[in-house]
């Protein structure tokens, strides 16, 4: 592996992480969404893009799909697929860190196995 | 139902319409592109042809709808649930895939692939083994 193609992982695993995060983040500001109604998913929807934070969610994962876009024009799918299954580690640290979500030793052993896993679907 | 039953209960029901919705989108806008042929004239004409061709066919319409539809059941699910919780459970959808590849399809799973199939489903069965919102779990 290249240090181009190491580059270009961590910049699509960070700001694809990054955006869920701040996405995450902005629909916490909302709060908790009890009603179901088609008129106040509506007005949800509305209120979640008129904060910061969903546009910086949406930014930062557009940068990430045209890394991918990009490191895919010169590396091989079956490295490039596998290695952001690492995603899933950064953003359950990224949750406790920035989110300050409790992410006790259960949930940290299933986010590492489901990583193994998805590398393992994506190697085949 | 408690409260705390509640939210677990509506987090599944999110979950799986996510990934459905999100498998299904994948595999129909994979399907409308593939429709198109490939994309030969690398030139901005040609390119703005294939995605005029692209935006003209229905199947790619309903691909993006099902997305948008993933997309917002995720915001959604967001709104109440932990990042740490979502991500993980959300990958069932790889399970999902692969299991309907080989049951519908008649799709070749390498060896390889039902072992990471079955580690999914271990590390989602741990992650949804927790409380959906550590905020509440108390």
């Amino acid at each position: 592996m290249t240090l181009r193609t190491a580059l270009f992982i961590g910049i699509i695993v960070l700001a694809g992480q990054g955006g869920d995060i701040a996405l995450s983040f902005a629909m916490k500001k909302i709060g908790e969404v009890k009603n179901f109604g088609p008129r106040n998913l509506l007005k949800t929807l509305g209120r979640a893009f008129q904060i910061g934070w969903m546009w910086v969610g949406i930014g930062l994962m557009a940068i990430a799909f045209f890394s991918l876009l990009a490191l895919l024009s010169w590396a091989n799918v079956s490295l490039v697929v596998p290695a952001t299954a690492s995603s899933y580690i950064v953003g359950a640290m990224g949750a406790q860190f920035l989110l300050g979500e409790r992410v006790d030793k259960m949930r940290w052993v299933g986010v590492v196995i489901v990583c193994i896993g998805v590398a393992f679907v994506c190697a085949a | 139902m408690t409260e705390r039953k509640t939210l677990r209960a509506k987090t599944y029901v999110l979950l799986a319409l996510m990934v459905t919705f999100g498998s299904m989108g994948d595999v129909t806008l994979s399907r409308g592109m593939k429709e198109l042929g490939r994309l030969h004239a690398w030139s901005f004409d040609g390119a703005l042809v294939f995605f005029l061709r692209a935006f003209s066919s229905g199947t790619v319409w309903l691909g993006i709808a099902l997305l948008l539809l993933f997309f917002i059941s995720y915001l959604l699910v967001l709104s109440w649930a932990d990042f740490s919780y979502v991500s993980p459970a959300s990958a069932v959808g790889y399970v999902l895939v692969a299991v309907m590849g080989y049951l519908f399809l008649g799709e070749h799973v390498p060896v390889v692939r039902w072992l990471g199939v079955g580690l999914i489903c271990v590390g989602v069965l741990l992650v949804g083994g927790t409380h959906p919102n550590t905020g509440q779990s108390g």
